[in-house]
């Protein structure tokens, strides 16, 4: 039988990609592992390799074209002996979809969020009539630090794959070219140690940023982060402090297993002497993150590596700072309160979409810092609605939402309507499986059921 | 390059490795169990191409020797730890192809039930303990093992695998000393594969002599050609052998070389086509075994694709079981968080 050749996902989250050139060309000879053609997706060109051998008899997709999808047939294989009249039979027959495969159909959570929500940014620090660029949440993380370099040569990065390699998710794009390696350095596979450097450079006199290629390897560092940046001015008496911020990716990817999804805003925000902020959209990562680098305390930022790929608007201004502790509205309504942060504010804007069709017109807070809390936009809020519903990716147990709805309970008690409503992920490890992980991940339709409920309509 | 595996060879083939003591029946099942292993991660990349494997997946092409000539080295009961490069790991310890394909498509049939993925598969049956995700986790664990052979008294070694980049993690020289403190039986095996993600060693190392590792805690270490098979199976023996007669730890550097990304979704800009390519064509651990049997006439060209063929339908199969296992029940969502407590 010939054997089609597929356009390949070549990452968890590809879909589509372009075919930039063919290496080998019809009537070649295929061994496995030779090299066939250069395919580009949205973070990298990649070499797709051959895994069959054969001759190459027809290249179906020529190279140069764009959005090739996933799965594709893009050129066909003859074994030894066999005849190129083997191919019309193959050429008619629809290419084996994984579509129709028990599994991956619809399974992953992200396929929620395909189409990247619309915010208003409506922050009074914005003047009127400042202009919006487009920018992706990577480049706006980058556009942070960058200028943040540029304005104090106390500031430098380090991390692992963060120079050479320019980011394992490339948001460092451009630091070492702009910056040079003693500025942007990549550290060993060593985050205990590198942690406890950087803290330690923050205590000579220097503005870190660590980070970590994602939050979950920050554990190995934790001691570090809590004993040694977070308690040190608080035990020198107010002498010594740690100017350092600790980013990365936080919270599950797609399908990358239990060791390797973990939100953990809720570990950070519970330690006294540190800053955590959680953003969303480019404006606040920027704002945010120019913030955090500036502050003079330890700050854990969280970032979610399912939006690095996200276009938002940022204002066009010169320097672009927000200020920590403040939460937002991002939907204004009256009926529920939603309370969220990091990539759940996309799922709750979506979820009041879905209200609003309901007749329920629901109001989205964005915490962007989970420590210290805003509790005073939150409480206002609900004194507006009488109704809450917190929305967290991590587990529910002492988590971000636990906190929120026993502040609320204490400072707005009187105003309740119903019981506050918390969604978060399931109180089990992340699954690996597509299914149970898309069971276990909180979306927008959880959080519509939520606020169903306590509005008394579900 | 400096320290590429085809130096490391070059530097060797003075004394020519296809020279060493071994027989028609060992050779022919080292070729059948790296073309397995070679096979399935090709069939792997491809599954994972159609989107039917997702998130990270790490293949072992090129290191395949170091596994075969370990396992070729151990007795039953002995076991095997390691990190997210481990699909090679299971399938030499004779884990069911079908099974592990299974885990990798998330399904029911996995070894994990689909729970764990390409990263964490287990079997306690076969004595492989994982399967870790945190880079250098795996070998405090595999100490652990030890410790619990020692006071068991079994006489079983642990074979704690890991990579030069988590060669640089605290925790491993924490467990150097307490192996040897206390005579743990325990061999780890660095698989140096010249890099870690985008981080070649000499950028990483200030020792890039990793078999050196352990010397500060009187750990001896050997330095092995980890793409020839030989080499690995005879290192191996006397390091079990060391580790079994209660003289604790040794280190093992097999010098080896990763021919695909460090996962999928890796462009390996950081290293030259031509330098993969060389070790492909001059150094690959499957082509020296195939020009032993040849070179001794223990079978010709036509029985070993035989062989191939053979591997090719093992393999089939086990992708035909990955796509068609279902996927776990939803009622498989909240199990296994903890044990059941015995009355
Ligand atoms: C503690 C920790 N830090 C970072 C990572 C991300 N990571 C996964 S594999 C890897 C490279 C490891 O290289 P090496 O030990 O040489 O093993 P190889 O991949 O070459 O087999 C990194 C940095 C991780 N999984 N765990
Ligand atoms: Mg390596």
């Amino acid at each position: 039988m010939p054997t089609q050749i597929l356009m390949p996902a070549l990452s968890p989250t590809m879909e589509e990609g372009t075919l930039a050139k063919w290496l080998v060309k019809e009537g070649d000879t295929i061994s496995s592992g030779d090299v066939l053609a250069e395919i580009e997706t949205d973070k990298a060109t990649m070499e797709v390799e051959a895994v069959d051998e054969g001759v190459l008899a027809k290249i179906l997709i020529d190279g140069g074209s764009e959005n090739v999808a996933v799965n594709t047939p893009i050129a066909i294989l003859l074994e030894e002996g066999e005849e190129m009249g083997d191919l019309s039979a193959l050429e008619s027959a629809p290419a084996p979809s994984p579509a129709a495969e028990p599994a991956e159909a619809d399974a992953s959570p992200d396929t929620q969020t395909e189409v990247a929500p619309t915010i208003t940014v409506s922050d009074p620090a914005i003047p009127e009539g400042t202009a919006m660029v487009p920018v992706t949440v990577r480049d706006a993380l980058r556009d942070a630090m960058a200028e943040e370099m540029r304005a104090d040569d106390k500031v430098f990065l380090m991390g692992e794959e963060v120079a050479e390699y320019q980011g394992a998710y490339k948001v460092s794009r451009g630091l070492l070219e702009e910056f040079g390696p003693k500025r942007v350095i990549d550290t060993p596979i060593t985050e205990y140690g590198f942690a406890g450097l950087g803290v330690g450079a923050a205590f000579g006199g220097l503005k870190p940023i660590v980070e970590f290629m994602t939050f979950n390897f920050a554990m190995q560092a934790m001691d570090h982060i809590i004993n040694s940046a977070a308690k040190t001015r608080y035990m020198s008496g107010g002498q010594m402090s740690c100017p350092i911020v600790f980013r990365g990716p936080n919270a599950a990817a797609s399908r990358v297993g239990a060791q390797h999804s973990q939100d953990y805003a809720p570990w950070y925000g519970h330690v006294p002497g540190l800053l955590v902020i959680a953003p969303y959209d480019s404006a606040d990562c920027k704002g945010l993150l120019k913030a955090a680098i500036r502050n003079p305390n330890p700050v854990v930022f969280l970032e979610h590596e399912l939006v690095y790929g996200e276009t938002f608007d940022v204002p066009d201004v010169d320097d672009w700072v927000l200020p920590i502790g403040k939460a937002r509205i991002v939907r204004p309504g009256e009926d529920v309160t939603i309370v969220t942060y990091s990539r759940m504010v996309g799922y709750a804007l979506q979820a009041a979409e879905k209200l609003a069709a309901e007749g329920i017109d629901a109001e989205v807070v964005d915490l962007r810092t989970i420590r210290p809390l805003d509790m005073e936009t939150v409480l206002n809020s609900v004194k507006k609605t009488n109704r809450l519903v917190t929305a967290e990716e991590s587990w529910g147990c002492m988590g971000v939402g636990a906190e929120i709805a026993a502040a609320v309970t204490i400072g707005a008690f009187d105003y309740l309507d119903a019981p506050p409503a918390r969604v978060h992920q399931v109180e089990a490890p992340l699954a690996y499986a597509g299914n149970l992980e898309a069971m276990a991940l909180p979306g927008p339709d959880d959080i519509v059921k939520a606020a169903k409920g306590v509005c008394y309509l579900g | 390059m400096a320290k590429s595996p085809s130096k490391a060879a070059a530097s060797k083939a003075a004394a020519p490795k296809n020279l060493k003591k071994t027989t028609k029946a060992e050779m022919l099942e080292f070729y059948q169990l790296m073309l397995l292993i070679r096979r399935f991660e090709e069939k792997a990349g491809q599954l994972y191409g159609m989107g039917l494997i997702a998130g990270f997946c790490h293949l072992y092409i090129g290191q395949e020797a170091v596994v075969a000539g370990m396992k070729a080295a151990i007795k039953d009961g002995d076991q095997m730890i390691t990190g997210y490069r481990d699909h090679g790991h299971m399938l030499a310890l004779g884990m069911e192809p079908t099974g592990v394909m299974a885990e990798l498509t998330g399904r029911i049939g996995g070894y994990s039930r689909g729970k764990g993925g390409s990263m964490h598969m287990f079997s306690v049956e076969k004595n492989f303990y994982g399967g870790h995700g945190i880079v250098g986790a795996q070998v405090p664990l595999g100490a652990g093992l030890a410790l619990a052979n020692d006071y068991l008294g079994n006489g079983s070694v642990s074979l704690t695998f890991f990579g030069d980049g988590a060669a640089n993690q605290g925790q491993v020289y924490e467990s150097f000393n307490m192996a040897k403190l206390w005579g743990l039986p325990v061999v780890f095996v660095i698989e140096n594969n010249q890099y870690a993600m985008g981080t070649s060693i000499e950028r990483a190392s200030s020792e890039t002599q990793l078999y050196k590792r352990g010397i500060s805690f009187g750990i001896p270490g050997e330095q092995v050609d980890g793409m020839d098979v030989l080499a690995v199976r005879e290192a191996g023996l006397r390091a079990v052998k060391h580790a079994r007669s209660g003289k604790g730890p040794m280190i093992l550097e097999m010098k080896t070389y990763r021919y695909r990304g460090h996962s999928m979704s890796d462009p390996a800009k950081y290293r030259t086509r031509e330098e993969v390519n060389d070790v492909r064509q001059h150094n690959d651990p499957i082509d020296y075994v195939k020009a032993r049997i040849i070179d001794e006439k223990w079978a010709d060209d036509a029985a070993l694709k035989e062989i191939d063929k053979e591997v090719r339908a093992i393999v089939s199969d086990a992708a035909d079981y990955a796509r068609e296992s279902p996927e776990p029940p939803a009622s498989d969502l909240m199990t296994d968080i903890l044990a059941p407590e015995v009355a």
